[in-house]
């Protein structure tokens, strides 16, 4: 393990524990609308600083230009796609839960 | 460290593993399809993850196209559920 490879483990490690928060809000939160809000997360924080340490651990300004551009990529990808999925669910009449359950 | 980013990549594609629960359990259509949603981020980190263990630089490229492909799934999805707006026809 070199330098670079310790300074990437925090970002790595917090890059999975936003995925894992993710998944648990996608299993778990009550409807459609706040699943879609638990999946941005993984999406923007999980995926943004899984990019970061491996930018870091690269060495070459190349392929770390090239990896946060993928991340834009999917970033503009996912709340395009996000926006679409919740339009279409509202048109279809998917209502948000409101209060307690 | 390949042994760490290996052991990253397998953590990533265990959450996907536990996604699928959501596909069985539903209940709409769109909650299905958010596993898929989550397959396609968590699967550019897998690729990005490989690409730096493996030293294998052209799945980078695959992830990218991943990146794509899951913005088209949902396009295609939305087409298909709010279908009324594709064809001209007024909102509600």
């Amino acid at each position: 393990m070199t330098a670079l490879d310790w300074m990437a483990l925090p970002f790595l490690a917090a890059s999975a524990f936003f995925f894992l928060a993710g998944t648990v809000g996608l299993l778990r939160f009550p409807d459609l609308f706040t699943r879609l809000h638990a999946l941005a997360k993984a999406d923007n924080l999980g995926l943004g600083l899984a990019v970061v340490g491996l930018a870091i651990r690269s060495g070459s300004a190349a392929v770390a230009v090239k990896l946060v551009l993928t991340w834009l990529l999917a970033l503009v990808a996912s709340s395009t796609s996000c926006h679409l999925i919740a339009r279409g669910a509202r048109r279809e009449g998917v209502e948000p839960v409101r209060g307690r359950r | 460290m390949t042994a760490v980013l290996g052991a990253f990549a397998l953590f990533c594609a265990a959450n996907v593993v536990a996604a699928l629960w959501r596909v069985l359990r539903g209940p709409t259509a769109a909650d299905r399809l958010l596993a898929p949603q989550l397959f396609g981020t968590t699967g550019i980190a897998v690729l990005l993850l490989l690409a730096e263990a493996l030293g294998a630089p052209s799945l980078r490229d695959v992830a990218v196209v991943l990146a794509l492909l899951a913005l088209v799934t949902a396009a295609a999805f939305a087409l298909r559920v709010a279908g009324s707006s594709a064809r001209g026809e007024p909102e509600p």
